[in-house]
């Protein structure tokens, strides 16, 4: 027997060490450097940047009054898109996972699936041109005395839950198909309609996998900023703010602080979830 | 259209019929932008006045011929190529390490995989380029971008291959073992076939994934290295640019049914793999 049948831990050492070199020390060492490059400064005459321990930049982002309403924003704009993905996404799911035949259960998971596949630019693109001033939802709307939302906070709404919608259908499809269907019969058989089904028994199951496509839903929007580049018109995300900062304004340790927001945020959130078991939902 | 399962006789008939109006309306609403940018690609007018008041080829025609267009694809598909090979190798790594072990970092080992797709692409963006820059020392360069996108295609190689782990068990390879083959021999011959299509699977997506990336690239490419989405974001308000832009964009619509294609060839099953994650 070779050394490494001996030793089960050194076979499993030996596989670990080179993801664990890639994710545990370059990922996590950048991460690691990030926070501390946002407790360092930019001299303002010279651009350079001054390894000096200070919270300047922490002062600045929770005081200044555009950098709390940004913050709030971002954070209103990601749950907004959580809570509208959730609500489409979860009849869809239900009519896939239950009610749809095996044969056309296929041909949605193939529908839901392959927008998934097309260009996140494209499809933030194809929005531009859907709300322009002459594109279709002005034509359609135009009729009815009614005009097209336009590019701003609405429009990055839209688009944003129209990117993310494969992520929360599909956990929650899966979370569905996984409940048997003795469940629906017994609930049925205990005298219960079907809205008292749904409400009492299958949201109820459900609920992890609709949190754990609420993490990407969430995670996505926290960390954009092309989308609202695209259709935000002049409204600017946190997304947006660390960009700037990082390149035309050449102050990377603020853009570093900004960054820590959604960091901490999502932590929050990985960890107000966890109870919900659904990370093992992932 | 088979039978309704037993389920779906536990609804009503009238809340069966509004869930399918309802999933028929959303996809609908789904495919219309999609379909809107391949109709604009014939749009003869160049800010796309709707409806079109005529349609023409012209556009198709330039584009073919836009050599900035076709650079940034073949940068894409060189970053992709090869982001998804360093990917395959680590998440396979990863999964092998992680299987039939119960140790203590072994929630924390997950973490790490899944936590560059779990934060903003912001964060791990601004992250890499620090780190590459402030404290390397390092000028971008096709090589930082691949970098990056590596660490993010690690997690859909590990999901794929773990997953297989788990319904395969571990019966054929101990049997394996048992008839005399050598651990490189028993994974040549049977832990290697039984994860292939495992691994063209988590490819498939890891390629996906990287060749769409923009937010994390445009944090770690220097401004001469185009990948076609940042093509795509530099070229979108050069109005004389447009059309130009609609056309690639249509092509990259037409080439998402590529993947799913190829998927339901390789393993029958498009659910298993390609739901991965992000």
């Amino acid at each position: 027997m070779s050394l490494i049948d001996r030793r089960p831990g050194l076979r499993v050492g030996l596989l670990l060490t080179p993801p664990m070199l890639w994710l545990g020390v370059a990922y996590l060492g950048a991460l690691a450097a990030l926070l501390i490059a946002s407790l360092w400064t930019q001299n303002d005459f010279t651009g350079t940047i001054e390894r000096s321990w200070t919270l300047e930049n922490f002062k600045t982002l929770f005081t200044v009054e555009v950098y709390r309403t940004i913050t709030l924003r971002t954070i209103g704009i990601a749950a907004l898109v959580t809570v509208v993905d959730a609500v489409l996404a979860f009849p869809i799911a239900l009519y896939m996972a239950k009610v749809a035949s095996p044969r056309m259960q296929r041909i949605l998971v193939i529908s839901v699936l392959t927008p998934l596949w097309a260009s996140y630019l494209v499809k933030a693109y194809a929005w531009r041109g859907m709300l322009s001033a002459d594109g279709p939802i002005a034509w359609v709307a135009a009729p009815f005395g009614l005009h097209t939302p336009g590019y701003g906070l609405p429009a990055v709404t839209i688009t944003l839950a129209y990117l993310w919608l494969p992520y929360m259908i599909l956990p929650v499809y899966a979370g569905l198909e996984r409940l048997p269907d003795s469940l629906f019969e017994a609930s049925a058989d205990l005298g219960a309609g079907a809205w008292t089904t749904l409400r009492r028994v299958v949201v109820p199951m459900a609920f992890p996998a609709i949190v754990a496509g609420s993490i990407f839903t969430f995670s996505l929007s926290m960390g954009d900023y092309i989308a609202v580049k695209i259709v935000g018109g002049t409204s600017q995300l946190l997304g947006n703010v660390v960009y700037d900062n990082q390149g035309a304004a050449n102050n990377l340790p603020f853009a570093a602080a900004v960054a820590t927001v959604p960091i901490v945020v999502m932590l929050a959130y990985l960890a107000a979830v966890r109870r919900t078991g659904a990370l093992e939902n992932l | 259209m088979g039978r309704p399962s037993s389920t779906s006789m536990a609804m009503s008939r009238g809340l069966r019929r509004s869930l399918a109006g309802f999933t028929a309306v959303v996809l609908a609403v789904v495919y219309i932008p999609l379909l809107l940018v391949l109709v604009n690609s014939f749009n003869s007018d160049n800010t796309f006045g709707w409806p079109p008041p005529r349609f023409t080829l012209h556009w198709w025609k330039v584009a073919a011929e836009s050599t900035g267009a076709r650079e940034a694809l073949f940068t894409s598909i060189q970053v992709a190529l090869v982001a998804t090979a360093i990917a395959l190798v680590l998440g396979t790594l990863a999964a092998m390490g992680l299987r039939r072990t119960r140790f203590f970092g072994r929630n924390v080992v997950s973490l790490l995989i899944i936590l560059p797709i779990a934060l903003p692409g912001i964060v791990t963006g601004l992250a890499f380029q620090n780190g590459f820059r402030t404290i390397l020392g390092i000028q971008l360069s096709i090589w930082t971008i691949v970098i990056a996108h590596a660490t993010f295609c690690i997690v859909t190689v590990f999901n794929n291959v773990q997953a297989r782990f788990q319904r395969l068990g571990t019966n054929l390879e101990q049997a394996s073992m048992d008839l005399g083959a050598g651990r490189w021999t028993t994974f040549r011959l049977v832990t290697f076939p039984m994860l292939r299509s495992a691994l063209l699977a988590g490819g498939l997506l890891s390629f996906g994934l990287s060749f769409d990336e923009i937010v994390v690239t445009t944090f770690t490419a220097s401004p001469q290295d185009q990948t076609l989405p940042i093509w795509i974001l530099q070229n979108l308000f050069r109005p004389n640019q447009a059309p130009i832009v609609n056309v690639v964009a249509a092509v990259l619509v037409l080439a998402s049914a590529v993947p799913i294609y190829l998927a339901q060839r390789l393993s029958g099953s498009t659910a298993e793999g390609l739901t991965g994650a992000r």
